[in-house]
C-alpha cells in the first residue's frame, strides 16, 4: 500500500523552495478579511480556550490554600498564593500540616511513582517496537514458507478488543506469579503487536532493495543489514511508534489497576486516583489533588515541549496509513 | 552475529555464484538469501509467543471462561449457557448496556462533529503548527488526570464551570452527581480529551485532497458548503470510516475516567459496562459472569462493526 517509498527525512530538494514560493503568491488573495474567517478564527479561539483553560486551572489551583479557595472560588489567579500543595504532594509536608492545609495527611511519594512510571513506559515501549521491528523485516523482506499464513494469522488478532484477553490474561498473570512485578505489567503487551507489525511492514515494503542489495553482495548478512540498514532507514515510522506507544504506556490505568494491588510497581496514574479517593469526600482537597495532577502530567508536558511537532505528525501519519 | 546466516549453510558458496543466484530470483522485493528460512522465524519468534500466549490462548480462555462458574479461588466448572441466562435476566446489566450506547452515542457523535468542524477550519485557515500542536495537548495527559481536573472544575458548590453558570442563569448544574447529567458529562470529558487526536487525523485526511479538485468545484459554481458536502466527505471517507470504528470500539470501552469522576454513580447512572464487568471480577470475584460479560461485548461490537462497515460502503455506492 505504500506506494511513495521515500527513505527517512530527505535534504530538501529544489523543487521545494518554489512551491512555497508559489504558495506565498496565491496567499494573499486567499486573507483578504471575510466573515467566513473571522467566524473561523473565533470558532478556533474558542476551541484553543477550552482546551488549555484546565491546564491553567490545574497550575491556578495547585499554588492556591485550599481554606482560600473555598471563600474565593472564582478567582483568576491563584487564592493565598502558596506552595504548600506541592509540598503535601511530594510528602515535604508533615501530616499535621497537611491537615492544618486541608490535605488528607496522605501524601503520594512521586519520586517512587515517577520512577516506576518511566520504568513501565520506556521498556513496553522499547520492546514492542524492536519485537515488531524484526517481526515486520521478516514479513517484509524474507522469502519463507508460511509468511502468508503467519501474516493473516497476525492480523486476525486486530479484531480481537482488549476486553475480552482482559480477564484471562489476568488470570495467565496470576498463574505465572508475575502479579505486582514489571514484567506483569509489561509481557502482555511487549511482545506483539498486529498493528505495529503491519505499519511497519508497509513501510519496509517500500523501502528500496539497492542498499540491502549491495550489502549482501558485499557479504553482510542479513542481521546486519537489518540493524545498520533497515532499522537507520526506518527510524521515521520507528519514532513514531515509540512516541505513540509511549504515551499508551505512561497513560495506562486499567491493566496496572488489575496486575498490582502495592505501590512498589505501581505507576503515576494509579497512585494520583488514589489520592484523589484519599482525599477528604467532604472538603475535597482540590489544591493537592491539582499538585498531583500537575506532577502526573509534567512529563508528557515536557514531551509536547520537546517533540511537538514531532507527535502532531505522526498522530496525522498513523490516520492516513 | 555478523556471518550468522552464511555460517549457518552447509556449504559456503563463493561470491560469484551467490550473486548468480540471487540475480535468478524472481522476487525482487525480497531477494532470497540462504538461511533466510530460518532467520524469519527467529524474527518473528518473540512476536508468535506474545501472540499465542497474550493474545490467541486467553481469547479462547476467555470464550471458555464465560461457560464456567469460576470464582478465582477454586477451579473453573463447566456450566454450559448458565452465566448467559442469567445475563438475559440481569438489570444491571441491561441498564449498564444502555448507558454505555448513550454514552457512545453521545460522545462519538458530538465528538466526530466537532473533530471534522476543527479539522476543517484549521484546514482553511492553514494554522500554524503551533495551533494544531496546542489542540492535541489532552491527548498526551491520561483519562486520571483529565477526570480529576474537570471533576474539580463540574463541582457543584466551587466548580469554576458552576460559578459561570449561576452567574448566566442564576442556576447551577450536577455535573457529576445528578443522574441526568452524570453520562453527558463523562463525553464531556471524553470529548475534550480526544478532540484535537481526532481532528489531527482529519486534518493530515484533508491535505491529501489536492486543491485542484476544489478549484474545478469552484470554477463549476459550487458555494463552501456544496463542496464540504459533495467533495471534502466523500473524499474523506476512508478516513471518517477508520475513525469512527476506533472512536465506537474506544468509546465501548471507557473506563479510567468512569471511576475517577463517578465510580459508575449515582445509582448506576454512569454504569458503563466495562465498569460492570470490572467490579463483576474484581469486587465479587466472579470471574465467569465477567468473562461472559466480555464475550457480549465482544459480540455487540463485533456486530457494530461489521454494520459501520456496511454502511459506508452503502453509502459510498450512493453518492458514486
Amino acid at each position: 500500500m505504500t506506494t511513495t517509498a521515500t527513505p527517512i527525512p530527505v535534504t530538501p530538494t529544489p523543487a521545494e523552495p518554489a512551491a512555497t514560493a508559489t504558495a506565498t503568491v496565491r496567499r494573499p488573495s486567499r486573507r483578504r478579511f471575510s466573515v467566513g474567517r473571522a467566524a473561523a478564527w473565533t470558532y478556533i479561539v474558542i476551541v484553543l480556550i477550552v482546551t488549555i483553560f484546565p491546564f491553567y486551572w490545574i497550575l491556578r489551583t495547585a499554588l492556591s490554600n485550599n481554606y482560600a479557595l473555598i471563600t474565593d472560588p472564582a478567582s483568576l489567579v491563584p487564592t493565598g498564593f502558596t506552595l504548600g500543595a506541592f509540598q503535601r504532594v511530594l510528602g515535604l509536608a508533615t501530616p499535621e500540616q497537611a491537615i492544618a492545609e486541608g490535605g488528607s495527611g496522605a501524601s503520594i511519594e512521586i519520586g517512587h511513582f515517577l520512577l516506576n512510571s518511566v520504568i513501565y513506559a520506556t521498556l513496553s515501549t522499547v520492546f514492542i517496537v524492536f519485537f515488531s521491528a524484526l517481526a515486520a523485516y521478516a514479513f517484509a523482506r524474507l522469502r519463507w514458507r508460511g509468511r502468508e499464513l503467519m501474516f493473516s494469522l497476525f492480523l486476525t488478532a486486530l479484531m480481537v478488543p482488549g476486553i475480552l484477553t482482559l480477564l484471562p490474561n489476568f488470570v495467565l498473570v496470576k498463574e505465572l506469579g508475575l502479579l505486582n512485578t514489571f514484567a506483569g505489567m509489561i509481557l502482555p503487551t511487549a511482545l506483539f503487536s498486529a498493528f505495529n507489525i503491519f505499519f511497519l511492514r508497509q513501510f519496509m515494503l517500500g523501502l528500496s532493495t539497492e542498499t540491502e542489495e549491495a550489502a549482501l553482495i558485499d557479504g553482510a548478512g542479513r542481521i546486519r543489514v537489518f540493524f545498520r540498514i533497515t532499522l537507520p532507514m526506518s527510524s521515521g515510522p520507528i519514532i513514531t511508534l515509540s512516541i505513540l506507544g509511549f504515551i499508551t504506556a505512561w497513560n495506562d490505568y486499567f491493566w496496572p489497576l488489575l496486575v498490582t494491588s502495592d505501590d512498589s510497581v505501581q505507576p503515576l496514574t494509579l497512585a494520583l486516583a488514589v489520592f484523589k479517593q484519599s482525599s477528604p469526600q467532604s472538603a475535597p482537597d482540590w489544591a493537592g489533588l491539582m499538585a498531583a495532577t500537575l506532577v502526573a502530567a509534567l512529563p508528557m508536558l515536557v514531551l509536547f515541549i520537546v517533540f511537538g511537532k514531532r507527535i502532531v505528525n505522526s498522530i496525522g501519519f498513523t490516520g492516513i496509513k | 552475529m555478523i556471518a550468522r546466516s552464511g555460517a549457518s549453510a552447509p556449504t559456503r558458496l563463493s561470491r560469484s555464484e551467490r550473486n548468480r543466484d540471487r540475480r535468478g530470483s524472481v522476487n525482487a522485493k525480497a531477494p532470497a538469501h540462504r538461511g533466510d528460512a530460518k532467520l524469519a522465524w527467529l524474527f518473528i519468534a518473540p512476536a508468535l509467543i506474545g501472540f499465542l500466549v497474550f493474545a490467541a490462548y486467553p481469547t479462547l480462555r476467555g470464550i471458555y471462561l464465560s461457560f464456567t462458574d469460576f470464582k478465582v479461588l477454586t477451579p473453573p466448572t463447566w456450566i454450559g449457557l448458565d452465566n448467559f441466562v442469567e445475563l438475559l435476566g440481569d438489570d444491571v446489566f441491561w441498564s449498564s448496556l444502555l448507558v454505555t450506547v448513550y454514552f457512545v452515542v453521545l460522545s462519538v457523535a458530538l465528538g466526530l462533529t466537532l473533530s471534522i468542524i476543527t479539522a476543517v477550519v484549521l484546514h482553511r485557515l492553514t494554522a500554524s503548527t503551533v495551533v494544531r500542536g496546542l489542540i492535541i495537548l489532552p491527548f498526551l495527559i491520561s483519562g486520571v488526570v483529565a477526570a480529576t481536573v474537570w471533576s474539580w472544575m463540574l463541582d457543584t458548590q466551587l466548580g469554576i464551570i458552576n460559578i459561570a453558570l449561576e452567574q448566566l442563569t442564576g442556576q447551577s448544574i450536577q455535573f457529576l452527581t445528578s443522574r441526568a447529567w452524570a453520562i453527558p458529562s463523562i463525553a464531556l470529558i471524553s470529548v475534550w480529551k480526544s478532540l484535537g487526536y481526532t481532528a489531527i487525523i482529519i486534518f493530515a485526511g484533508l491535505q491529501t485532497i489536492p486543491p485542484t479538485i476544489y478549484e474545478a468545484g469552484r470554477i463549476d459554481g459550487a458555494n463552501e458548503f456544496q463542496m464540504f458536502r459533495r467533495l471534502t466527505l466523500p473524499l474523506l471517507r476512508p478516513i471518517l470510516a477508520l475513525v469512527v470504528v476506533l472512536n465506537v470500539i474506544g468509546a465501548f470501552q471507557v473506563f479510567d475516567i468512569v471511576q475517577v469522576a463517578t465510580k459508575g454513580g449515582p445509582a448506576n447512572a454512569s454504569n458503563v459496562l466495562q465498569m460492570y464487568i470490572y467490579s463483576k471480577a474484581f469486587g465479587q470475584f466472579d470471574f465467569g459472569y465477567a468473562s461472559a460479560m466480555s464475550l457480549a461485548l465482544f459480540a455487540v461490537l463485533i456486530v457494530i462493526t461489521f454494520l459501520q462497515m456496511r454502511l459506508l460502503r452503502a453509502s459510498e455506492s450512493d453518492t458514486n
